[in-house]
């Protein structure tokens, strides 16, 4: 047993670190939050280029064949820089859909294009408001093509092709369907979030080309193991955000005087940081626990990736919401940083399922896991 | 990262595995023993076997296992429910304050019998007006000969009445700072002139003592660290105090609560079925495996050579109230019988309210939740202490106040 990464991912964290500290500072972010861009291109390109879209990608197929173990640190380091990439949607759900479900000629088609970022994928669950489920699904499948609409898709606008979530042709249950976005059947308009950092659409399918990805039927179940894939990635981004909220909290109220003294010397403010660290500590181990159920593909990956996310998603948020409060009014403020991390710790909290959602996953893999 | 072991540390596991299934005494063996009895019974056959205190060197008793071996031998043997928390003072914390700043003589006479369990130990830090100001604590040690005298008084201390031995800071200088004025030893609990006279906690136990010093004599050989160097000593014991008592997934924990929240019914269907159920559930375990995966990382850093540091205070910070909450939703859960203490009544009755009545214990213990948080914002996170009004005065010129 060794639960820690090795030499040379913590060197990959290092180079990672270092990149996006140059290449997305917090005026890369703002930039995007300011102006009319779904994304910051400049910034995926070198992304792209530092190969990290090809990470877990197969070498046969033009990737890089590395493990998640080497994923996970980069998800950290995105988080922790707030990056606004459409990263998430085209790694850790679109070409995991597709390694997952795809056919040899799909795997053939998109993952090279992917690895060498010259596709950009999503996946399409969400239809409005409430939980979705097999049967809320009024996206399908029929004679004439795919017909729906989905709302929001993450990085809808920016994506070449989505992964949808759609009631099956046969009436069967829910199936995958690939659908190329820059077609006459599909439209796409930019929605606004509370994070317009990262770019979301609805997009609207009429009598759309669409493929199958994996078995008529079978897109629900696939549905399940990809979030739960998904949650590792989402919950090492969220991790990395919330050490780098609580690091900005830290750093200004060491800098902040009230009273004659630094504001980080009161313990209604000390209490405050020490939770956050204990939330985020808590998280991260839960976390590690995630990534080797995921790199391993362990029969324990529901549950370990459940308690990942579950915890990440209180951690950031909890960092997020402490760290505008440790700032005070500053921290209200369109000019102060802070509002980076408290728009997007509440986008990634809803982004791949709720904590109520993961609550109720969570306590549904220990059962499971109890009566195996 | 491999959480799964490697092919020696299965092979470890095996070997332990075996050993306890063979060796872990039975009910009808430790019946008619009382909890000290059971507790040395078991350990000794540990030690005998080579099992006891696994991480130290085998002239002492252990058997110079690593950090993992470690964590693989506490996962077997929690698999049983054996006796022995008696000894986490004396193994767990005297020992390694007796292996960093004692001396050979020392480890020689005392290691191998806190290993095999004949000798107990107790802490006797805590006084009546210095607890989470430890460094306040006014039992003061004057120098007699080759002798140490000293007079005072400690509080809250586990298991004295039937410890051999106890670990004890002193003040041996009033007129400097009061961190500077600190002295520690160890000493014979027999030794004359030391009264044990028992406390009475609210669960109606009375597992701690207040413990009076009226001319009790130490020998200076049994002083641990220079003269005025007593803090710096006991903050060793305080690192493995946090680290020693831990998160405790003891009691009532994400299983138990499981377990009846199956069995008894919100609204005619089953507890476990209500959303909210799930979701305390849910962040109960969640904190339960992030404790459990971060003393494992813990151990992998220490088997790279680094020490336990401060971050080790999270168990304590995290488990102790985590408890409290679980026995009081558990209690919510029976709904009205929540409050019967009778077996014979509730068939959960027991374990919840014990677990409830001892909880306040868990959070003040080895550093209350308050000052649990200081230290990671203070020695973790870098932040400053608060403005302290004693500072750079000599000991005999702080302010006092009436309790």
């Amino acid at each position: 047993m060794n639960f820690e990464f090795s030499d040379e991912q913590e060197l990959l964290r290092e180079q990672a670190r270092g990149f996006l500290a140059e290449h997305c500072p917090p005026t890369a972010v703002r930039a995007v939050l300011d102006g009319d861009a779904d994304y910051d291109a400049a910034l995926w390109q070198k992304i792209v280029e530092m190969g990290w879209t090809a990470t877990v990608i197969p070498e046969e197929f033009g990737g890089l064949g590395l493990s998640y173990l080497e994923l996970v640190v980069i998800a950290e380091e995105l988080g922790r820089s707030v990056a606004p990439v459409p990263f998430s949607s085209s790694v850790y759900l679109a070409t995991e859909a597709l390694m997952a479900c795809g056919s040899q000629e799909q795997k053939e088609k998109w993952l090279p294009l992917l690895a060498a970022g010259e596709a950009i994928g999503t996946f399409a669950l969400a239809e409005g408001n409430g939980r979705p489920s097999v049967k809320s699904l009024t996206t399908r499948m029929d004679g004439s093509g795919l017909n729906g609409r989905k709302l929001p898709v993450a990085d809808g606008r920016a994506a070449d092709f989505a992964v949808v979530v759609g009631s099956s042709q046969s009436g069967d249950g829910a199936s995958w369907y690939l659908v190329e976005l820059d077609q006459d059947g599909v439209s796409r308009e930019t929605v606004r979030t509370l994070d317009f950092s990262r770019g979301h659409a609805v997009v609207e399918f009429k009598n759309a080309n669409a493929e199958l990805l994996g078995g008529e039927g079978a897109g629900w179940a696939a549905t399940e193991r990809l979030l739960d894939r998904a949650a590792v990635l989402f919950a090492w981004e969220q991790v990395g955000l919330a050490d780098a909220a609580m690091i900005q909290a830290r750093d200004y109220a060491m800098g902040r005087y009230a009273f004659g003294r630094a504001i980080a010397s009161y313990q209604a403010i000390k209490h405050k940081l020490a939770n956050m660290y204990v939330k985020n500590t808590l998280a991260r181990s839960n976390c590690y626990y995630g990534a080797w159920a995921l790199n391993t593909d362990s029969a324990e990956l529901p549950l370990a990736a459940a308690t990942a996310r579950v915890g990440a998603i209180k951690a950031a948020v909890f960092a997020a919401e402490e760290n505008v409060q440790t700032h005070g009014g500053m921290g209200f403020t369109w000019e102060f940083d802070c509002q980076f991390y408290y728009r997007r710790a509440k986008l990634l909290g809803v982004n791949v399922g709720s904590e109520g959602y993961w609550q109720d996953r969570l306590v549904t893999a220990y059962e499971q896991n109890n009566a195996a | 990262m491999d959480f799964n072991d490697t092919q020696e540390e299965a092979a470890f596991r095996a070997e332990a595995a075996a050993w306890l299934k063979a060796n872990v005494p039975s009910q009808e063996e430790l019946a008619g023993l009382d909890e000290i009895a059971a507790a040395k019974l078991w350990q000794k056959r540990k030690y005998d076997a080579g099992w006891a205190c696994i991480r130290w060197e085998k002239q002492f008793g252990g058997r110079e296992a690593n950090a993992i071996e470690q964590v693989i031998w506490n996962q077997e043997e929690a698999k049983y429910n054996t006796p022995g928390g008696v000894f986490v003072i004396g193994q767990g914390m005297a020992a390694p304050t007796l292996m960093t700043w004692g001396k050979p003589e020392h480890h020689e006479r005392f290691l191998p019998k806190l290993a095999s369990g004949e000798e107990i130990w107790c802490q006797l830090f805590s006084e009546p007006a210095g607890g989470s100001d430890l460094a306040a604590l006014r039992t003061k040690a004057e120098r007699d000969g080759d002798d140490w005298v000293i007079n005072g008084q400690k509080i809250w201390t586990s298991g004295a009445h039937y410890s051999d031995y106890g670990i004890l800071v002193v003040r041996t200088d009033p007129n400097v700072a009061k961190h500077k004025g600190l002295s520690y030893f160890f000493l014979d609990m027999k030794s004359p002139g030391v009264e044990i006279k028992p406390i009475k906690q609210l669960t109606g136990g009375a597992n701690f003592n207040e413990v009076y010093f009226t001319d009790v004599r130490i020998p200076d050989s049994q002083r641990l660290g220079e003269v005025g160097q007593g803090w710096q000593v006991a903050l060793t014991t305080l690192m493995n105090e946090r680290a020693a008592i831990g998160g405790g997934g003891a009691g009532v924990n994400v299983d138990v609560a499981y377990r009846i929240a199956s069995e008894v019914m919100i609204d005619d269907k089953p507890a476990i079925e209500d959303s909210a159920v799930r979701a305390k559930l849910a962040d109960w375990y969640v904190q339960e495996s992030g404790l459990r995966f971060t003393g494992y990382r813990s151990m992998t850093a220490m088997s790279r050579g680094e020490i336990p540091g401060p971050e080790n205070s999270i168990g304590k910070l995290v488990g102790a109230p985590k408890t409290q909450e679980m026995a009081s939703f558990c209690m919510d859960l029976l709904e009205m019988s929540g409050a019967i203490w009778d077996e014979n009544l509730s068939k959960e009755a027991g374990l919840l309210q014990l677990t409830y009545m001892g909880a306040p214990g868990g959070r003040i213990a080895g550093g209350t939740d308050e000052i649990m948080a200081n230290i990671i914002a203070e020695r973790v996170l870098g932040m400053p202490q608060e403005p302290r009004m004693d500072k750079g005065m000599s000991f005999s010129e702080v302010p006092t106040g009436s309790n």
